[in-house]
């Protein structure tokens, strides 16, 4: 049985040219953190809100436990949500923040409930104060400690870490990530940093201008990215045209020995740290080191070779400077990527907003 | 790396209609006001054609047309000429003791029209207060200039306060930019600081115009012949009563005139500042020696404003001391907060589903209840009040001169100054803390009345505070609806200045100067927190 199963999801706002999201489908699995990943505007935040009922689609059905739950208003859902900002009631304790949520819980019971939530969310001696002498980190732990009361069946998060200063937020990610394991709790996250989905989620969906380019493992869609979005979007990656006959594909880097098996013309995407750089000798496949980034545990090469910037990531041990000539090998196959049409998909929608 | 983007964009607005029950206030609110108001024209077009023509094509409409009209733009020109300055001097210059000032340019505002026309009328006559410690006799202060002293008098805060706050909010590098393009002092003036002033100026204009044209008290004391006096007159004693009639719809439609010139003026004016970063401080031009007839202008305006009704009051009070009459100055105290607090209550109950559904739900549906929320503040309340009396009469005779039917009119008529601080409030408090409660199970009513509503509290208090003490000193509504025998203070002041008892009105005018000033000072508190 899924969690949830969304189909055929869209969602037109009035004086839009496109739907801001468009049928959109994905399934949620028990006991899995789903990720949906996209930069600004791409529509997942609508997404969300739709599965929480804030919002109608215009089309399509979304079921929680086999149940259809579109026709429902937001309460009868029994789904979490976490805001980007928290919305915490400002007027009230965040111990009655917490209670709030316990509808069914008798009421002498609510109060030890909510006060295990906040020690469970890692908060103590905080549970007479306002949210607003609060922190960001702890406002954070209270909203989740706020859904969790309700017991949700699912827990959606809209950008719950993006309001925390990069010091906090890879702590506070990574204890979320193992208080949802341990209580065996579904969640969505929305989130616009490739780093946080790859590192939170079981899965992801990769969107782009309303639309699912990609669903699955982080492994997955960063190593088999199939659009030239999703390769660009997770990473940096570097996209050829070629001609492909089986595993080999004839490409302006030579012959690149490419997965899955393919024919005809291709794109490609060869990721940087895929790239071997070695000491120019004036032979073939050679550019020009053009700049060069220190990045600690590794450096990032701009190489320029035949008209087109190529990057690089190398181990710390090498160390090349512009103006010096290398010579450039894969050490992986690329991948073939499905983009129809093929090269107009090379500036990937950063201003799809 | 925050996602800047698409935190700015403002979430789409929830495109599920409104639920059913928060259009039950404003579909009364339409009903209550337009029933009668139809029913106002049923009225005045039931007699034969003949008369309606003699009624409609009277010379003496025009003559009344053309006093409305004089007497409207005079008080609009001489608050102007009052408050222009004196906000100018409290905002921009050094003049001394601002605050002060400030004070006393607004507490004009606790002596309302006809208890200002008490205190012009009570200077002059055989009795008055020149005869009385002068010997001198003057006669009475009456008819246009009479009513032009009452009403300005009573009204330029409103214009004071509204320039006040725009020159106060105004960038000075707007000033400092025209200045450096070669305009001198008076070049600024007009080409940079009045067109600024303009958005302020016209609402304030509006404000004073709908008062103007919605009075009664002073220019029936001053005996003016405009159309509420002339409705007055034939409501109380020839009681023509189609022709009456008449006489509310031409006055009702000249009433709508400004509210509709506003809209128009306003929509094209934009006065935001542009630029970035945080706006400096003004500069305070030094007076030096127009030091000394600034104060002059400033003393004339506190004596005329201030110190005439209050020394009139202090005076009728030293010459018959008011012990005796106490018992039912304070009955009437009593009927006039016996209307004024339930109207208060029932506005601010309206008032919160109308505001909900302007802020949570934009549609024309609720721009068009917030408009009619503002056409029920510009309805002269004689004309909205003999409407009342119509229905009421022919249809709902058991309401007629009953205290609900007074109470239903106050509501109509002060909604719109309930619905701001509310707005404000509403706007303060993010939809999201809705959204959140409800997927923490609430539904949509326990979801608003747990989370929204604690946050309201000031606006709410801050709007039955402020209907609370308008609808004390009311009088031409409560003059037309209060059951026989309910008499408010209002109604006391006037039937009793009107017969020239000054003596005996004195101790209720007293009474209502007392508490209005604590409107005042609940408006300029209002007004620090925004």
């Amino acid at each position: 049985m899924h969690v949830l199963e969304v189909r055929d999801m869209t969602r037109r706002f009035a004086g839009m040219t496109h739907p801001a999201v468009d049928s959109v489908s994905f399934r949620v699995e028990p006991g899995e953190i789903f990720g949906l990943l996209g930069p600004s505007g791409c529509g997942k935040t609508t997404t969300l809100r739709m599965i929480a009922g804030f919002e109608s689609p215009d089309n399509g059905t979304v079921l929680i436990r086999e149940r259809e739950v579109v026709s429902l208003p937001p309460e009868r859902r029994n789904v979490g949500f976490v805001f980007q900002d928290y919305a915490l009631f400002p007027h009230l304790s965040v111990l009655r923040n917490v209670m709030f949520a316990m509808r069914g819980t008798p009421a002498r019971l609510r109060e030890k409930r909510a006060a295990e939530l906040l020690r469970m969310v890692g908060l103590t001696r905080v549970d007479q104060r306002m949210p607003d002498e609060l922190s960001g980190g702890q406002q954070q732990r209270v909203a989740i400690a706020r859904a969790l009361g309700a017991d949700p069946q699912l827990l959606l998060m809209d950008e719950p870490f993006s309001n925390l200063d990069v010091a906090l937020r890879d702590a506070t990610r990574r204890e979320v990530r193992a208080l949802l394991k341990e209580q065996g709790l579904n969640a969505i996250l929305v989130t616009h940093d490739q780093e946080e989905a790859l590192s939170f989620c079981d899965r992801l969906a990769v969107m782009n201008a309303g639309k699912i380019e990609q669903v699955g493992t982080p492994e997955e869609v960063y190593h088999h990215p199939r659009t030239a979005f999703v390769a660009q979007f997770l990473g940096r990656s570097n996209l050829f045209e070629g001609e492909a006959d089986g595993e080999i594909a004839r490409t302006s880097m030579g012959a690149l020995s490419i997965r899955p098996a393919a024919h005809g013309r291709v794109l490609l995407s060869l990721r940087p740290e895929h790239i071997v750089l070695t000491k120019g000798c004036g032979g073939e496949l050679e550019g020009e080191v053009v700049a060069r980034e220190f990045r600690g545990h590794d450096l990032t090469y701009r190489v320029r070779y035949e008209d087109r910037s190529i990057i690089a990531h190398t181990e710390y041990t090498h160390s090349f400077y512009p103006g010096q000539r290398v010579r450039l090998m894969a050490r992986e196959p690329a991948v073939v990527l499905r983009d129809m049409n093929g090269s107009a998909a090379l500036v990937p929608g950063e201003a799809h907003g | 790396m925050t996602d800047a983007l698409s935190a700015a964009r403002p979430l789409p607005a929830e495109h599920d209609r409104p639920p059913w029950y928060l259009l039950v206030a404003p579909a009364a609110v339409a009903v209550v006001m337009l029933v009668p108001l139809v029913y106002l024209v049923v009225r005045a077009t039931e007699a034969d054609a003949a008369t309606l023509a003699s009624l409609v094509l009277r010379r003496r409409n025009l003559e009344l047309l053309g006093n409305t009209l004089l007497l409207t733009g005079g008080v609009v020109g001489a608050t102007t000429l009052i408050a222009l300055p004196l906000a100018w001097l409290v905002v921009r210059t050094d003049v001394p003791a601002a605050r002060v000032v400030t004070f006393l340019g607004v507490l004009p505002l606790s002596v309302p029209g006809y208890v200002m026309a008490f205190a012009l009328l009570s200077l002059g006559g055989n009795h008055g207060f020149l005869a009385g410690v002068f010997g001198i006799v003057v006669a009475r202060p009456s008819g246009y200039w009479g009513a032009l002293a009452a009403l300005t008098l009573y009204c330029f805060p409103y214009v004071f306060l509204n320039v006040r706050a725009a020159l106060a909010g105004m960038d000075p590098s707007l000033e400092e930019s025209a200045r450096s393009m070669g305009y001198g002092h008076g070049g600024v003036l007009y080409r940079v600081i009045l067109p600024h002033l303009a958005p302020a100026l016209f609402s304030g204009w509006l404000i004073v115009a709908i008062y103007v044209l919605g009075d009664f008290g002073a220019i029936a004391l001053m005996r003016y012949e405009v159309f509420s006096y002339a409705i007055y007159t034939q409501y109380s004693g020839a009681f023509d009563r189609t022709y009456a009639a008449w006489l509310s719809l031409m006055l009702l439609a000249l009433a709508m005139v400004p509210v509709l010139l506003e809209g128009r003026l306003l929509r094209s004016a934009k006065y935001a500042r542009t630029g970035t970063g945080v706006a400096r401080s003004l500069r305070r031009i030094r007076l030096r020696a127009w030091k000394i007839p600034a104060l002059v202008f400033i003393a004339l305006i506190a004596a005329g404003a201030i110190g005439l009704p209050f020394g009139m009051l202090a005076y009728w009070l030293s010459l018959r001391p008011p012990w005796g009459e106490l018992g039912r100055v304070g009955q009437a105290f009593l009927a006039s907060a016996g209307a004024a607090a339930p109207a208060a209550i029932c506005t601010v109950l309206v008032a919160i589903p109308i505001a909900y559904l302007r802020v949570r739900h934009p549609s024309p549906l609720s721009r068009t209840a917030e408009r009619l929320v503002y056409v029920g503040y510009a309805l002269p309340p004689l004309s909205l009040a003999l409407a009342m009396v119509f229905f009421s009469l022919r249809l709902l005779r058991p309401l007629y001169q009953s205290l609900p039917l007074l109470i239903v009119a106050y509501v109509i008529s002060f909604l719109a100054l309930a619905i701001g601080p509310i707005r404000s409030a509403l706007l303060q408090a993010p939809r999201r803390l809705e959204e959140a409660a409800r997927s923490l199970g609430l539904s949509p009513l326990p979801a608003f009345a747990r989370t929204v509503l604690p946050l309201l509290r000031r606006g709410v208090l801050a709007s039955v505070g402020l209907v609370f003490v308008i609808a004390m000193k009311e009088l031409p509504i409560a003059f037309l609806l209060a059951p026989t025998g309910y008499v408010t203070l209002s109604v006391a002041v006037f039937s009793r200045t009107s017969e020239a008892m000054h003596v005996e009105a004195a101790p209720y005018a007293a009474a209502i100067v007392l508490f209005s000033s604590l409107f005042v000072g609940l408006l300029l508190r209002h007004e620090g927190k925004e």
